[in-house]
């Protein structure tokens, strides 16, 4: 026992696509503290273990990287570290590389570029059982002989499979005496490395050939992959409402539960019951959605199809000024554009990056779901098109659609605006198809509904409770002849703005709910529900269900306007503030959020003046 | 040839990878990535758009290039194509 030594201080590093995450989240219980390295978007990711022997240990889990020779941000961080460089991080006391087994001639050649700077470290081979299973024969003995570096093998998804790596942790690694001949040839070396150590019965595994010969087929890899985001759509959309069903009744019968206990305070029993329960029902309704749409992303992610979508639609995404690697973080976003401006950190192109942040908040959140359910409820009849389609269900993939549509536009007017047309390059690993495992998935869910969970706990929270005070405030004079709402704040608020909106059809109701929408987009409806419930002149009218109301009172055109509205409008504070953050500047936010409102007013300026026209 | 005309299915030996322009960072990680004199390649699959990108297997590895990345990596002449 050693219980009173310092933390060890140890950096896993290693190829993309080594499994280091998955071993990072064996050797760590998968609890780790998650922050960007100062100045840069790079996350930064530690944990702690305890060793057999009861030594504390500090994990941190570095950046991809294919070379010391960095060409991101990312691998400069990883470059920095290792070498002792990095300004505000310690170098690690011991460097773990991590290899993929079945992946050692590219592997390998870090490990030896790595060990030339002369720091104390240890070999893992990770994926030891897929090896196995695809034949190759490693003689570790031999390769810990010629690398003159200690080896241990892990798998990573087992459980107890990093072992050996914790039993390794508390044998003290010496400082290799004399660094390595920088002039040897790496590739000769990690050659001659094969030949003693490693003998593969064929280079890639018959299981990967196979599913690639059907996957990226011209014809056939193009349907397939159509059909996935089929199947994926239709899951958010279909499996998911039974939960969502569940949400909303949960959250509905215990705002009850608490307005009933405070019958003897009606402000206080409006505000919880009207204010807090009403918007956090709407809320955490989409909770389900978010998390079937993850469920499949993470699912792809981890099997290794995603970069095979990437790499089929390249050419694509390319013509119009983005790139294949774009296809994740588009996908991601629509789910919520946040986690998929965080994706975007896996394109290596700042300019491919920057138009990808740019254009994701135009793909069709799940927050802008509840704004067109309620509209095309009220306002779409349930026709037959063609006999096999719902007009309803038609508007909603039109809605789809033209954010699609208009993210390609704007990322090729940005592409024709760019003055630096120098090359944008692809180099993409396609790596082996995996089965996924489960606790990385759960792992990734999990943190999915935090990021959620944390946004709806702050903001929505206190904007709807601001939205209840502004619009019971001031209470009316004792003559009153119209509704309470028309003598609040934010009826004065709503009619100040009406002029600026009624070329494009808002009525001051509208205009009064875009503000708490301005938040986020999701609680345009609570607050559209709480100002028609505020302004309704008898209790039948207040009771009657949002939809019902609109109907009666907004024409088609006012509708259609704003449900196109909805498809451009910024209306998400956090989503700009993550552009924020992630470009670490604010002109790009102002880029952003200025072209997106353009948008917007220009779509429902179309459409309402064009609606009015025909109708 | 470059490999940029490599066929799919096909196969070669690279000969060497030529920089496009001094300080070219893609010809310096082509060859980080195993693109080296001697290494054997497959063209493996071709984009279904454009014919682009290229899915190149070297060593136990599949890379995706465009046209101009895979352009830099000359093959050795004469292997069958």
């Amino acid at each position: 026992m050693n219980a009173a030594a310092p933390a060890l201080h140890i950096a896993l590093v290693g190829n993309p696509n080594c499994g280091k995450t998955a071993l990072f989240n064996r050797l760590t219980g998968g609890r780790a503290k998650v922050a960007n390295y100062a100045g840069v978007t790079v996350e930064r990711k530690e944990g702690r273990l305890l060793t057999p022997a009861g030594r504390a240990a500090r994990v941190l889990d570095l950046p991809g990287a294919y070379s010391l020779d960095a060409t991101s941000p990312d691998e400069m961080i990883t470059r920095d570290i290792c070498a002792g460089r990095h300004a505000d991080e310690a170098a690690p006391d011991l460097i773990v590389c991590v290899l993929d087994a079945t992946n050692l001639r590219l592997h390998l050649r870090f490990v030896l570029e790595l060990k030339r700077l002369g720091r104390p470290m240890v070999v893992a081979l990770n994926m030891m059982d897929v090896a196995r299973k695809r034949g190759i024969d490693i003689d570790v003995d031999a390769l810990q002989a010629a690398l003159d570096l200690p080896i241990v093998t892990t798998v990573a998804v087992k459980q107890g499979g990093a072992a050996d790596l914790l039993a390794q942790l508390d044998v003290q690694v010496a400082q290799p005496s004399a660094a390595p001949d920088p002039t040897v040839d790496l590739h000769a070396q990690v050659r001659s490395l094969l030949a003693a150590a490693v003998k593969m019965p064929r280079a890639t595994s018959i299981i990967d050939d196979g599913i690639d010969a059907v996957v990226l087929h011209r014809v056939g890899g193009l349907a397939i992959l159509a059909a996935v985001m089929f199947l994926i759509f239709q899951a958010v959309f279909s499996w998911a409402a039974p939960l969502q069903d569940a949400v909303a009744a949960t959250v509905a019968i215990c705002g009850d539960w608490v307005g009933g206990l405070l019958t003897s305070m009606p402000l206080l029993q409006s505000l919880v019951t009207h204010g807090i329960f009403a918007g956090l029902g709407t809320v955490l309704e989409f909770l389900p959605q978010i998390l079937v749409l993850f469920l499949f992303i993470l699912l792809l992610e981890e099997s290794g199809y995603l970069p095979r979508a990437a790499f089929l639609l390249d050419t694509l995404m390319f013509r119009v000024g983005l790139t294949g690697r774009a296809f994740i973080p588009l996908l991601s976003s629509f789910a919520c554009a946040i986690p998929g401006i965080m994706a975007t950190r896996s394109i290596a192109d700042p300019r491919d990056r920057l138009t990808t942040i740019l254009v994701a908040p135009l793909m069709t959140c799940s927050a802008r779901l509840p704004v067109y359910t309620l509209l095309i409820a009220a306002f779409i009849p349930r026709h037959d098109v063609l006999g096999v389609f719902n007009l309803q269900g038609v508007v909603l993939f039109v809605l789809y659609f033209a954010g699609i549509a208009s993210a390609l536009v704007v990322a090729w007017v940005i592409k024709r605006l760019r003055r630096d047309r120098s090359e944008h390059t692809l180099l993409m690993e396609l790596p082996s198809y995996r089965v996924p495992d489960p606790r990385s998935i759960l792992l990734g869910l999990w943190e999915r509904a935090l990021i959620f969970l944390h946004r709806v706990g702050g903001i929505l929270l206190s904007l709807t409770v601001l939205l209840w005070f502004l619009s019971s405030f001031p209470a009316p004079p004792p003559d009153a002849s119209l509704p309470p709402i028309d003598y609040s704040l934010a009826g004065q608020i709503g009619r100040w703005m009406d002029p600026v909106f009624a070329p494009i059809g808002f009525n001051w109701q509208i205009c009064v709910a875009l503000i708490p929408g301005l938040a986020a987009r999701e609680v345009a409806v609570s607050s559209l529900a709480t100002v028609y419930a505020l302004s309704a002149t008898s209790e039948e009218a207040a009771a009657a269900a949002l939809g019902t109301a609109i109907a009666a009172q907004w024409s088609l055109a006012t509708a259609l306007s704003l449900l196109a509205w909805y498809v451009f409008a910024p209306q998400c504070m956090s989503t700009l503030a993550v552009i924020r953050r992630e470009t670490n500047s604010w002109r790009n936010v102002w880029i952003a959020a200025g072209y997106l409102f353009a948008l917007a007013y220009l779509a429902s300026l179309l459409v309402y003046q064009l609606t009015v026209a025909l109708t | 040839m470059r490999l940029s005309e490599l066929g799919k299915g096909h196969d070669a030996v690279v000969a060497r990878v030529e920089a496009a322009h001094p300080d070219d960072a893609v010809a310096r990680r082509l060859n980080e990535l195993g693109f080296v004199a001697g290494e054997p390649v497959r063209v493996v699959a071709i984009g279904p758009i454009g014919r682009d990108p290229m899915l190149v297997q070297i060593g136990f590895t599949r890379f995706a290039l465009r046209r101009p990345e895979a352009a830099r990596v000359v093959l050795v002449e004469g292997t069958p194509a």
